[in-house]
């Protein structure tokens, strides 16, 4: 086989298949005894207040776009870092002013406040 | 003797042999014995799994000075296979309102993520699943589908608290990622290969010795990103219920419990893989691939059992202090150790003094470190002098 | 049939299906989930290819960090969870005729390239993309204009989106 990703493509397969077959056996054996109570959603045992929304603190967004920047910037990185000993220097310096722009970029939103969970 | 120098390709060919001699194709016939290959190996990690339930509550019972599970069994070591029992005649709940397809999916997908990891385990060099190229990208990637299936549970259980505590415990995943990513970075500059094979080959001195200082970044990430504490604000039980796992129950939630201790247990192996050689042990390993796997399963416990170390030690941290810890701590301290890597083991690639020189840039980076925190802790120290009464009155 | 172009009909009718189910369907954040299904279906289909790097660069930067970037801003910007809108406005018409008009147009393109013809040179099986990708990325001669200047993109996308977001904490 060529293809090292058909092995994967069966993993997945496997891998999906053995929690819906353990999901299966315990939806099987357990008792199905639904009421109104019991499926109520939880909230320290009282009995739920307002709608089930949250006012959500834009704070995750930042987070979230700064981690999708320096996601994208390490993925840039593999590659170099894989051919970076069977290269002459100079690669390793054009490395370095990859990640030092991209450090700047993260300075930056740290003194524009950015990073704090207020 | 041929089993012993290389068991898994011989037990293949036989078995090809045997199916394609009763007319099966031969496409059909690899498939078919990578199938029940897969599963078996699938198998053993779920019984591994089991057994992992048992080895944490012995351990944190032990670290709380208390004996642990000694009932059922010899040292109560069929206990786990009694909360299996447990767990499959409790009664699956789904509260009214969730998203039912998404509300199933979500443990699925969880438990999924982990068991692809083992895809690229390397338990020895002839004794790995598939030899992919890319394993350690493979590795980033089955993270995020644990990230997914966090916010698939969160959204699906219709519960404030739930989802409350799935966008944090993703908020601390991805930040987390980052420095995880820097340090296999630096792990892919030292072994020139992204590869899981290519990295035990290329460590004949562990890297422990090359990269100190990012072992310890990589410790601390990955014990985030497992969401064990003292990274784990998301399941603090008596601050938000249990987190985004709140409203599952039964086997459900043995798919989430069991599949964090077997993601530690895999992390735990990919720690041993990364820094600490592999299935290597001062040439132990030449007697064949089985001693190796075993040398490997040792290392993979011992890394689990320093985790649980961490977690039954250390108090729980903060949200906020979590990520101003990563995002202006860690991740700067992680890529400039990429940038004093790359370029050192550049400079000395092929001396004898790459070993020294290296560990010797860790600790003058973590020298440096210490001293920029110690006059950041006096600067802020000052600041809160000036503001205190007693200071004010003898400004006048 | 080869079990090839069977299992490429599959994923395409996987990516496509769940594409059309991202436009209709009425929960926004199911919209979330089903262009995940249409993302890892694009992986499967560059693992088929054998650019094992492709796919997994797709699901760590797709899945894991842009459609995460999605689901929060839907949750940032919807009053309730549970929001749902109606699938089709009153121009529906109007905006089928034009969506037929532009597919005909590109299969029209299309069917005349003779590039389909085209079959991708053979790499021979030891060699090792992933260096020959980094040595092409930081060559002069080869990408390492684009290389640099992707970082520089990068570090205007991060100070864009912190001052969108200062102003918008500023009001």
């Amino acid at each position: 086989m060529q293809n090292p990703w058909i092995y994967i493509g069966l993993f997945v397969l496997v891998g999906m298949f053995i929690p819906i077959a353990a999901i299966a056996i315990a939806a099987f054996l357990g008792p199905k005894k639904p009421n109104a109570i019991k499926q109520s959603t939880y909230e320290c045992g009282i009995e739920t207040v307002g709608d089930s929304w949250i006012q959500f603190k834009a704070q995750y967004y930042i987070f979230a776009l700064v981690f999708l920047v320096f996601d994208v910037e390490t993925v840039f990185l593999f590659p170099w870092a894989v051919a970076l000993n069977k290269l002459p220097l100079f690669a390793v310096f054009e490395g370095i002013i990859f990640i030092l722009i991209l450090l700047a970029g993260l300075v930056y939103a740290w003194k524009k406040g950015m990073l704090e969970w207020a | 003797m041929e089993f012993w120098k290389d068991p898994i390709n011989t037990i293949f060919a036989s078995l090809l042999k045997s199916f394609t001699s009763g007319g099966m194709s031969e496409v059909l016939a690899t498939i078919l014995i990578w199938l029940i290959g897969i599963l078996l190996f699938v198998t053993f990690a779920m019984v591994l799994d089991i057994f992992l339930v048992w080895i944490e509550r012995k351990v944190v019972a032990r670290f709380q000075d208390r004996l642990g599970p000694n009932r059922i069994g010899p040292f109560g070591i069929f206990q786990p296979f009694a909360d299996i029992v447990k767990l499959l005649i409790k009664e699956d709940i789904t509260p009214v309102g969730a998203d039912v397809i998404l509300f199933n999916l979500a443990p699925i997908f969880s438990m999924m993520s982990v068991l692809l990891l083992w895809a690229i385990m390397p338990f020895a060099p002839l004794m790995v699943g598939v030899d992919l190229n890319v394993g350690m990208l493979y590795l980033v990637a089955a993270g995020s589908i644990g990230t997914l299936s966090v916010i698939m549970a969160g959204w699906a259980s219709n519960n404030k608290y739930a989802t409350m505590g799935a966008f944090r415990t993703v908020a601390q995943m991805i930040s987390y990622e980052i420095p995880m990513v820097a340090a296999i970075l630096v792990i892919t500059v030292l072994a020139g290969s992204m590869g899981a094979v290519g990295i035990v080959e290329a460590q004949e001195i562990p890297f422990i010795f090359y990269a100190p200082l990012t072992f310890i970044i990589f410790l601390i990430s990955a014990i985030a990103e497992l969401g064990r504490s003292p990274f784990d604000l998301n399941e603090a039980e008596s601050e938000i219920v249990a987190g985004f796992h709140t409203e599952y129950t039964g086997m459900k939630f043995g798919l989430f419990y069991a599949g964090e201790l077997l993601h530690s247990f895999t992390f735990g192996g990919f720690i041993a893989l990364l820094f600490f050689g592999g299935h290597r042990f001062f040439g132990l390993e030449e007697l064949g691939p089985i001693v190796g796997a075993l040398i490997f399963i040792g290392k993979a416990l011992f890394f689990y059992w320093v985790i649980m170390w961490v977690k039954y030690t250390v108090p729980r941290i903060r949200i906020d202090h979590m990520l101003a810890f990563n995002w202006k701590f860690l991740t700067p301290l992680a890529f400039i150790l990429l940038m004093v890597t790359a370029l050192v083991g550049r400079l000395f690639l092929e001396s004898n003094w790459l070993v020294p020189a290296l560990f010797l840039s860790n600790i003058l980076i973590a020298w440096l470190t210490v001293e920029y925190l110690k006059s950041h802790a006096r600067k802020e120290r000052e600041k809160e002098e000036a503001l205190k009464p007693s200071a004010q009155m003898t400004q006048h | 049939m080869q079990i090839t172009q069977i299992l490429f009909l599959i994923f395409a009718a996987i990516i496509l299906g769940s594409a059309f189910k991202v436009v209709t369907t009425k929960k926004m954040i199911h919209a979330a989930f089903w262009l995940i299904v249409t993302l890892f279906g694009v992986a499967a289909l560059y693992a088929m290819l054998n650019a094992g790097f492709m796919a997994m660069v797709q699901i760590v930067v797709y899945v894991g960090a842009i459609t995460i970037l999605f689901i929060f801003a839907i949750m940032l910007t919807r009053k309730e969870l549970l929001d749902s809108a109606a699938p089709l406005n009153k121009n529906w018409t109007v905006a089928a005729l034009f969506a037929l008009l532009s597919f005909s147009g590109l299969f029209t393109l299309l069917n005349n390239w003779r590039g389909f013809a085209n079959t991708a040179p053979e790499l021979s099986a030891d060699m090792d993309t992933i260096t020959e990708l980094g040595t092409a990325l930081v060559t002069p001669n080869a990408y390492l204009l684009p290389f640099e200047v992707a970082s520089v993109l990068l570090l205007a996308a991060l100070i864009g989106a912190v001052y969108v977001a200062n102003e918008a904490k500023s009001e």
